[in-house]
């Protein structure tokens, strides 16, 4: 099986007598309250998805990041892993002191070892990472907002936050001892925010066909307004699976994880989080991670050039349509028919018909995944 | 410590294949190069499975068995 990014699989999941000792001392330590993004990102770290990262980035990590979309030690890394703070509470805060972390219940999730407390450029870190400092950019919209100062350090987690859905919650050493009982040594993950339609199907299982297992990983987490709600995608994969996919050979767990919408290098982030949860492969492609219309339709896919020493493999798909004379889900690669035969996958027109409670033609949509998302009282996000 | 290093003989024309794969790159160290390259193939060549305790081990799995995803 792959090996994690960085070769060892990060474990900071306190147990035992470290945590009735976390316990009792974090109660007695300042504490500062993360939203529901930093709570997930600090249960990646613990549990190995965020592999090897062990906390949040420190300031020369930070630096080499944005600066070469690697960490300081030349491992490829693509986006900023941050804590951010207000000013007062980080003046607060002393180096190299403990800091109890609250999720937004105002429990304590982990214990922040401090180790660094620096400043940014908020255009700088947009720029570089989103490639525009356009506030419509819902990414860059989040640094705008974002308070000033980022907190650096080791974290060591006390308390999972539990979610609705616990049975497709795995950590990638689940994800890895699954794999290995089901006999797959190659694995090809999927990245989805969305209900799957036929060229969803199509793309996955193509990339099967060259592998032993297929591993869904929907994002689950904040989203932005209009993309489809989280029980959605999962129940309409789940209805997807049942009727059209062989058991033995798929597989699908969550990730817990905030969209950044950083189009390629965020196309490079997901492949280093598959390769954690023991994908060899991942699935990348057209204008994956993108918004609006802010990265070119196949940028996602060109960036992994610069990272050859990534060892998961991309399998890069191009714009699929359905072709009335193959009959069948194509791309420009293997038909060769013209646009008038075409129909196209347009995520916005397919929505509209489901609102009007219209089945999508069944080259588009299967009856059942559509039946699913139409029974919904409101499938997207407010 | 500070680290200690011996020679090994490559040939040349390999030598320079490599210096032109690596002209240009983050770090154009032929040295560098081979070294790395060697640690991975050592390490793939090892366990490729994480040491955890047997535990831990059968803690994964029952949650799996739960779950339903494995018998
Ligand atoms: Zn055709």
């Amino acid at each position: 099986m792959i090996q994690p990014h960085g070769g060892k699989l990060i474990d900071r999941v306190l147990k035992g007598a470290a945590l009735d000792e976390a316990k009792k001392r974090a109660g007695t330590l300042p504490a500062v309250r993360l939203d529901a993004e930093s709570t997930s990102d600090v249960e990646n770290i613990a549990t190995g998805v965020f592999s090897p990262l062990e906390g949040f980035l420190s300031r020369k990590d930070f630096r080499s990041v944005l600066d070469r979309m690697r960490l300081s030690n030349n491992l490829a890394w693509t986006i900023p892993v941050v804590l951010a703070v207000d000013k007062k509470t980080a003046d607060g805060l002393s180096i190299g002191e403990d800091v109890a972390l609250l999720n937004p219940a105002g429990e304590i999730a982990a214990i922040l070892h401090l180790t660094e407390k620096y400043g940014y450029d908020k255009a700088e870190t947009a720029q570089k990472v989103f490639g525009t400092v356009d506030a419509a950019h819902p990414g860059v919209a989040k640094i705008v907002n974002m308070p000033e100062v980022l907190l650096a350090g080791p974290i060591d987690l006390i308390r999972e936050t539990p979610t609705p859905y616990q049975k497709y919650k795995l950590s990638p050493r689940e994800t890895r001892r699954l794999f290995q009982e089901k006999g797959w040594t190659t694995v090809v993950g999927f990245q989805t925010r969305n209900t799957p339609h036929i060229g969803h199907e199509y793309v996955q299982k193509s990339a099967l066909t060259l592998v032993d297992g297929l591993f869904i990983n929907p994002v689950i987490g904040k989203k932005k307004k209009g993309d489809y709600r989280d029980e959605v995608i999962l129940s309409s994969y789940e209805e997807l699976i049942r009727n059209y996919y062989v058991p033995e050979r798929t597989t699908m767990a969550i990730l817990m994880m905030e969209m950044r919408y950083a189009g390629p290098r965020e196309a490079i982030f997901h492949a280093v989080i598959r390769k954690n949860f023991g994908c060899s492969h991942i699935i990348i492609g057209r204008d994956h991670a993108g918004v609006g219309s802010y990265y070119a339709p196949f940028a996602a896919q060109e960036i992994f050039a610069d990272f050859p020493d990534l060892e998961i493999t991309p399998l890069f798909f191009r714009s699929f349509f359905y072709c009335k004379k193959c009959g069948s889900v194509v791309s420009d690669k293997i038909c060769p028919h013209g646009k008038e035969h075409q129909i196209q996958f347009r995520g916005t027109e397919i929505r509209d018909l489901l609102l009007r409670g219209e089945y999508p033609p069944a080259e588009l949509v299967r009856p059942e995944v559509a039946k699913i998302i139409m029974d919904e009282k409101n499938p997207f996000n407010e | 410590m500070k680290k200690e290093f011996t020679a090994v003989s490559l040939p040349t024309s390999l030598y320079r294949e490599i210096e032109d794969a690596v002209r240009g790159t983050a770090d154009p160290s032929v040295a560098n190069y081979i070294a790395k390259v060697l640690r991975e193939s050592l390490k793939k060549g090892g366990s490729t499975e994480e040491v955890f305790s047997p535990e831990d081990e059968e803690k994964v799995k029952d949650r799996l068995k739960a779950l339903g995803y494995i018998d």
